[in-house]
């Protein structure tokens, strides 16, 4: 169509999944200057911003303010949001590309990575970030339990999940109270009787990949003394002369604060965290098929060719007293039927966002994505600005070209028909800020930031559908 | 607990730069590292063999608009690199150079890395030791090659991304 992307006949896009990149995308879309583009924002759940609501922990609600800059994306007359709609289920990609010319998968990396040790199925040991969704209220996480009547906890992983569960399970219920947490996570939280948490780093301080900000946090918990071993915080030979040749001031930084947790000492407060380096679990021990320890193995440093400190397992090992396992090392994408994915590293098989036909590693026309689902759980929730603005560069490439699917009936207003045939329970923006203000208003008369609805079902009572 | 962590803001570090920081920090993953930077090029190593000629190599260089060449045996392993430097310098003394094998110019104590390696380390070590490329090994098997301008890019991105989380902090908040 030569007159693609003017008023008459508009560039109609299609984003499956309303978290970050998916609004960042969209931005970048309605505000480009040469084509005059529709954007259509789908969601499973009925409420967008995706890990911003579900995945940022409820005592960090200054991260969650992003929202206002997608909510001014939301207000272009362009923008639609189709939340409550399951692209795989109540639509296939075959029918999207009916309706739009380009479609985009923000779909974020929705699973974790295991282990791969003995035990990491026994009663007791979680995922991670199956947690952190139900504490923050995830409609598919409500109803999982967890033994929080363990008195010690291991979390594998020193990434920003890791330290926020960490940090959940050593608040108190005081200090819970005042956030946006899930109502029933507040109430379990509060019979928590977990007292010791050991978080697990496999690489040593200078290595680990939490932020200086944020592990200075974990020093100042109102009721929990963080514990250090001074002989795990001290740095090997390698870790020095990296730091005496790079003298990054973050890293420098980091250690410092590692080692002066180490110095300190206990001050009788109810509940400890232990940071530990050089270790990796290599069995979660059993007992009646529930968690009753934890087997560590003791890591070395030693550098790759390219220059990496990497962790290598010694002959010493230790056992840890826990019955509660978090395992946070890592987040996978989640591959769709008819998208072409990568098994190894848990994406879509892409070129800077176009998606490639597994067997010509050529593009697929009318395929893209942005985000994690492109690259890999990696980065702040700002990388998927300039990450969503590398891929909609290729969309709109490709659209000048002509590269696009040839839908039947590109028009809003079809495309509104199918879905609210196929999902009449859609939930639109408006419906969502109505849902948002209750929540809010609920909040306020708690003095907290607002009370989630967490069932679907509530959810969609809340929004008028 | 400390004042001032009330309702609205659950921040718990004393001044407000620091509550920004943390703000944009808390929110960090995993480290970044080689996987995610090849998770984005796609699949295709443009490779070639150690018994074609430099003639075929420059062909392929030009083709794909790219620096250097992976050199990789019959079972695609590699075995060397050859970048457009390594022929230019040979060209400056060697007028039939075009004639030559590619075994005979590649560089055969090639640094690799794997999909593993810090982002961070793997620049450190590309400027320090003057590399411009680097193939990327996993299992034995050649994965993807990582250039200095993905390096580059990626750390790039990594900033422009705090900056952008920083800036998106900077509105109010709501009532």
């Amino acid at each position: 169509m030569p007159d693609l992307g003017t008023e008459a006949h508009p560039l109609r896009v299609a984003i499956v999944g309303a978290g970050p990149s998916g609004f960042y995308a969209a931005e970048h879309l309605l505000n480009h200057k040469g084509m005059v583009v529709e954007v259509d924002l789908f969601d499973k759940l009925p409420t967008p911003y995706g890990l911003v609501r579900y995945g940022v922990a409820p005592d960090h609600q200054k991260i969650k303010s992003v929202t206002v800059a997608y909510d001014k994306t939301a207000g272009n007359p362009r923008f639609r949001f189709f939340g409550n709609v399951e692209i795989g289920k109540d639509l296939s990609v075959e029918d999207l590309s009916a309706f739009y010319h380009l479609v985009l998968f923000t779909t974020g990396a929705q699973t974790d990575r295991r282990l791969g040790i003995p035990g990491e199925d026994l009663e007791g040991s979680y995922a991670a970030t199956e947690f952190v969704a139900w504490y923050n209220g995830h409609p598919d996480y409500t109803q999982h339990t967890f033994d929080l009547q363990q008195t010690a906890a291991a979390v594998v992983g020193v990434g920003n999940v890791a330290v926020d569960v960490t940090r959940i399970l050593l608040r108190t219920p005081e200090e819970l109270a005042k956030t946006d947490i899930a109502d029933y996570a507040l109430e379990a939280l509060r019979e928590s009787k977990v007292t010791e948490v050991h978080l697990l780093g496999r690489r040593g301080p200078a290595q680990a990949a939490f932020t200086n900000p944020e592990i200075r946090e974990l020093g100042e918990l109102p009721a929990a003394d963080v514990v250090v071993r001074p002989e795990e915080a001290a740095l090997d030979e390698l870790s020095k002369a990296e730091l005496d040749r790079t003298h990054d001031r973050t890293d420098l930084r980091k250690v410092e604060i590692i080692q002066e947790f180490a110095a300190r000492p206990l001050t009788g407060k109810p509940r400890r965290l232990h940071l530990r380096f050089l270790v990796s679990p290599v069995e979660i021990l059993g007992k009646d098929g529930h968690v009753a320890g934890m087997r560590l193995v003791h890591n070395v440093l030693q550098a790759t060719p390219a220059g990496t400190l990497s962790a290598k397992p010694t002959d010493r090992f230790e056992e840890l007293d826990v019955g509660l396992v978090f395992r946070s090392v890592g987040y996978r994408g989640v591959a769709l039927p008819g998208v072409p994915f990568r098994e190894d590293w848990g994406v879509f098989l892409n070129e800077k966002g176009r998606l490639l036909d597994p067997a010509t590693k050529e593009p697929l026309p009318g395929l893209y994505a942005a985000g994690w689902i492109k690259r890999g759980p990696t980065g702040v929730i700002g990388t998927n600005k300039p990450d969503a603005g590398e891929t909609v560069q290729q969309m709109m490439a490709d659209a000048a070209e002509g590269k696009t699917f040839t839908p039947k009936e590109p028009t809003a207003a079809a495309a509104e028909t199918l879905v609210r045939e196929r999902q009449p329970q859609v939930v639109t923006y408006q419906d969502w800020k109505r849902l948002d203000a209750l929540e809010v208003q609920r909040g306020r008369a708690a003095g907290r930031p607002r009370i989630k609805f967490v069932r679907v079902e509530e959810m969609l009572a809340a929004a008028g559908r | 607990m400390r004042t001032g962590s009330g309702a609205r803001s659950s921040c718990w570090p004393k001044n407000g730069q620091d509550c920004m920081m943390l703000a944009a920090a808390a929110q960090e993953e995993r480290l970044m590292n080689i996987e995610h930077v090849l998770a984005r090029k796609g699949a295709t190593v443009i490779t070639i063999r150690p018994d074609q000629s430099i003639r075929e190599a420059l062909g392929a260089l030009a083709l794909h608009n790219i620096g250097a060449l992976v050199v990789v045996d019959e079972a695609t392993r590699p075995v060397g690199i050859l970048s457009e430097r390594d022929i230019v310098r040979e060209a400056v003394t060697d007028e039939r150079v075009f004639d030559r094998g590619v075994s005979a110019l590649m560089t055969q104590d090639v640094i690799v890395a794997t999909p593993a390696d810090d982002l961070k380390a793997v620049a450190h070590t590309m400027t320090e030791k003057r590399i411009r490329h680097l193939p990327v090994v996993e299992g034995g098997r050649l994965v993807g090659i990582v250039s200095i301008g993905d390096v580059v890019k990626a750390q790039r991105d990594a900033y422009e991304g705090e900056v952008a989380t920083l800036e998106m902090r900077i509105p109010p908040e709501r009532p």
